[in-house]
This record gives structure tokens, sequence and C-alpha cells, in this order.
């Protein structure tokens, strides 16, 4: 596994090279930029801390790399700055369910 | 120096607490009545809800009641439960410890049972200061981890620094547990290459197989809503933050609930039974596998927690390492160590792992953590089935 990269300040982790999406070690607000592997990327929403957005395009069906490790495949194509969640990405092996619509269990849609 | 409490076995506790231990969930009550005069005072209460035997349960509340943490233990059955209580009083006596099997049908009920626990407490409590102490060295601890009310932080933070300190603890002799193998999901490559032996690297390849099958049958995983909530969105997402609890030491064996290390080492316990999917879930709350972690012979237990989990356990003291920076403000008074301190640059991963590892010899030396200063003593037993490990999951005992 590769080793935890520490922040460099700017709110932003990127877990290991290569990585799709980053994670927020702050709160981000929607427009805020970033230099990420020598781009610019702009938040395309508010990222809450521990939540990630992508850090290039991401086709419909490509595997989302984080801590250089497989946690997932995109659901639709994902934009760069793109908030990255249940929306967009589901898992390879079990279906994911959140408390949405009051408090039932709402079954993600599977890979696409 | 840590000085433990020396048991008749040779083992060392780093408490000397006396169990109250019902055998069915109709002796609940009364057990609990006869320990909460003596509920800050190492009273304890755990016990099995389940009125029809089980071989696991019975191992389970064999292994914590003659746990090195464990100094006595007062048995309470209604009297008609299945549970095997003649052969487990028979253990914890062969153990060399103080006991006593209270029945409620043969005693006169609610009132005379808990007036003859709690005499018998009294005056066991006095012998109980008599127990020899011996000093303890590092690679005498078995220590556990576990997280609950994980976030995205939890594999930021807290996760990895618990990794860090247990390469520490790894490095000085001490065994080491990690677990939660459903957790563990898409992590089992990389897993099998950090095992001592190819033939255990395919033993963990098929624990975590047998998980997904169990979790998958079962229609969840482990993944909770609020696991979303905290930003996580799958259960590969979650298992790779998980996965860093287990540090970067070579893997030295798999135990299952109650079996204890023979050595030091880094060790996988499997919690998912075996057979046929059947006994539902495996893990219907954190504090079975934290039960299932001590019955292996942890002394205590590292518990990270992003969201906020406030849970403690009978037997040994849990170390709750918050993740998240902003649940730690609001939420300190439950928490031992700041681990999210990592997420913005004010310490890394090695401060806190050190910290940590620190902290473990100061609970094991005395001092009482969050949760155990706060009274917290949850626990739980489920019914399950485990066949025999192999020999490939203990290649160093071979």
């Amino acid at each position: 596994m590769p080793h935890f990269q520490e922040t460099d300040g700017s709110g932003v982790l990127l877990l290991a090279a290569g990585d799709t999406v980053a994670v927020a070690s702050c709160q981000l607000s929607a427009g805020a930029s970033r230099e990420i592997n020598a781009t610019t990327i702009v938040l395309q929403a508010n990222v809450d801390v521990g939540h990630k957005f992508a850090v290039r395009k991401i086709k419909a069906g490509e595997r989302i790399v984080k801590y250089g490790a497989p946690i997932g495949v995109a659901t639709r194509d994902i934009e760069a700055g793109e908030y990255v969640h249940t929306h967009n990405m589901a898992s390879e092996y079990l279906p994911t369910y959140t408390l949405e619509q009051g408090h039932t269990f709402v079954r993600e849609a599977d890979p696409g | 120096m840590i000085t433990g409490y020396l048991r008749g076995d040779g083992r060392k506790g780093i408490r000397n607490n006396i169990l109250v231990v019902y055998l069915v969930e109709c002796a609940h009550h009364v057990a609990r009545e006869i320990a909460y005069p003596w509920r800050h005072a190492g009273a304890q209460v755990l016990g099995f809800s389940g009125c029809y035997p089980n071989a696991h349960a019975h191992k389970m509340l064999e292994r914590l009641c003659t746990h090195p943490n464990v100094g006595a233990a007062l048995l309470v059955s209604l009297g008609c439960e299945g549970f095997n209580k003649g052969e487990l009083a028979e253990a914890v006596r062969r153990s060399g410890r103080p006991t006593k099997l209270a029945v409620i049908q043969d005693s006169g009920g609610t009132r005379k049972t808990i007036a003859e626990g709690q005499t018998w407490i009294e005056q066991t409590l006095k012998q109980l200061e008599r127990t020899p102490r011996s000093p303890l060295a590092v690679n005498e601890l078995v220590v556990g981890t576990k997280c609950g009310g994980s976030d995205a932080t939890s594999g930021l933070t807290a996760n990895p620094a618990m990794g860090r300190a247990f390469d520490f603890l790894v490095e000085q002799g001490a065994a080491c547990i990690f677990e939660e193998t459903g957790e563990l999901i898409g992590m089992e490559n990389w897993m099998a290459e950090r095992a001592a032996t190819p033939e255990l690297g395919r033993e963990i390849i098929q624990t975590v197989a047998k998980a997904a099958k169990y979790y998958a049958t079962m229609g969840h995983a482990s993944f909770a809503p609020g696991n979303a909530d905290g930003g996580l969105t799958t259960i590969e997402e979650k298992s790779l933050g998980a996965y860093a609890k287990s540090g970067q030491s070579v893997i030295s064996g798999i135990l299952k609930p109650g079996d204890a290390p023979l050595r030091g080492g880094l060790y996988l316990m499997d919690m998912i039974p075996d057979g046929e999917v059947r006994w539902g879930f495996p893990n219907i709350n954190d504090n079975v596998e934290v039960a299932e972690l001590i019955a292996c012979g942890s002394h205590l237990v590292l518990f990270s927690t992003g969201r906020g989990s406030v849970v403690g356990s009978a037997v040994s003291p849990v170390l709750k390492i918050c993740a998240n920076p902003k649940t730690y403000q609001r939420m300190s008074d439950d928490m031992d160590v700041d681990a999210g301190r990592i997420l913005d640059g004010r310490a890394t991963l090695d401060d806190v792992g050190r910290e940590i590892y620190e902290l473990v010899l100061a609970v094991a030396g005395g001092e009482p953590s969050k949760s155990e200063a706060l009274g917290h003593q949850e626990f739980q037993v489920l019914y399950k089935s485990f066949e025999p490990l192999g020999p490939a999951c203990f290649p160093s005992a071979a």
C-alpha cells in the first residue's frame, strides 16, 4: 500500500500518483481552483472534509482510483473538478445503501 | 515498566476485573443488579442472550472468564437455559480463579440471588486485592484493532496511525490483531503478498472470499448509510481505509474468535462463520467484534472513529482514536487521541502513531482510557459456528 502523502496545506490530498480522485482535507467551495498534477482543477461543487472530486475526466465504466487502488466504477461520465460520490460511481463488489428519501434504504444504481 | 496481574496459568493481565456473567437473557437483570454497586470498582457484566446452546458462544464466555484481565467470575443462570453452565464453571475453576455458579431458580428468585451474588462479590473483591503482581513486558501484550462509525477521514488519519502503532508494537514483539474481513474486500491480494507463507496467503484470500459471499447473501455489507454521509462511496473504498489499520508488518497467522496468538506478530482475525450462511449478520454492531478480539486475548483494543463512536467494552480497555478533527472538537470527552491533526498538518502520521503506542503503554500501566473512565462496558456475543483453523493459518506454530 502506498504511504500516506501529507497535505501541502491547500486542503487537497492526492493519496497516490495516478489517482483519478483527490480528497478534501478541509471544506472546499464550488469555484475554488487547485493545481493538481500541473493542471488547474476548478471545483464544480462544495466538497466537504473526507469527500472527493475528480482530478481528470473519467469516462462512464472507467475504474476510479484512490490510494493507488480501484474503489469502484464511474456510472456516467465525470468531468475534472466534479464531486464524486454515490450519484456517479458504484461498487464492483456490493451495492451501496444510503439513507435518502426519509429513512428508507435506497439501493444506489449498479455499475452501468 | 508495566506491572501486570499474574494469573495461575502464567498469563498476565493489565486489569483485575470481576465478571458477573448471565448465561441467558433471562438472568441479565439479576446479573446487572448484583454488579451495580461495584460498577466503577471492577465488577463488569457480560453474557450470552440465547437459550439454545452454541459452541462458539460457550468458547467466547470461557475465554473471557479466563482472560488475563479477569480475576474472578460469578456465573448467573436462570436454571432451565441450554447453556452448559457446569462445564463453564469447571473451566473457570481449573484456571485457578475464584468462581461461583448462582442459579436463580434454585436460590429462590431475584431478591435472594442478588443478595447471594453480592455477598460473594464483596468477599471476592477483597481476595482479588491479594493478586500477585509481576512485570509485564511489551512482548507479552496482545492488542486488537477495530474501526466503527467510520467516515472518509478514518482511512486517512486514525487507521494508518493505528497501523503505525501496530508496526511499533510488533517490532517490540507484541501480538497485534486486526480483523473485519468484510471490510477488507478488494484488499485480499495485497494482504496475501504480506503473508508469512504462500499457504497463509491463499488462506487469507479464502477468508475474504468467504466474507464477500456471506455479505452478498445477507444483502448488506458492513457499509452503513453514515459511511456515505462521511464521504465513502463503496465497500472497496471503505476497505482501503480499514486495511490501513494493519500497518506494514508481515502477517503471521489467522485467528478465529477465542484463539489466542501463540507468540508476537500481526494476526488477522476471521470472524465470519464457516459453512453455509445461516447465522444472520456476523457483526450486527461494533461490540461483537470488540468482544471477539478480547476473547483472542487482547489486553486492550484500539478503536478508530470518524463519525464519533462512544463505545467501550467489558474485560479490556478500549482506546478511542478520533479520525475527524471536527468530531474531536464536538466529542473530545470520549476520545483518547486526536488523529485528525494529520489532516491539517498539525502532526505527522508517525507523531500520532507514536502517541498511540505510548498511550497503549500508559493504559496497560493502569491509566484508564476515556471510555473506561466513563463506565462504558458494551458487550455482545452472537450465535456462530466455526471450523478449527487449518495448519496453514498458523505457519509459525508448525
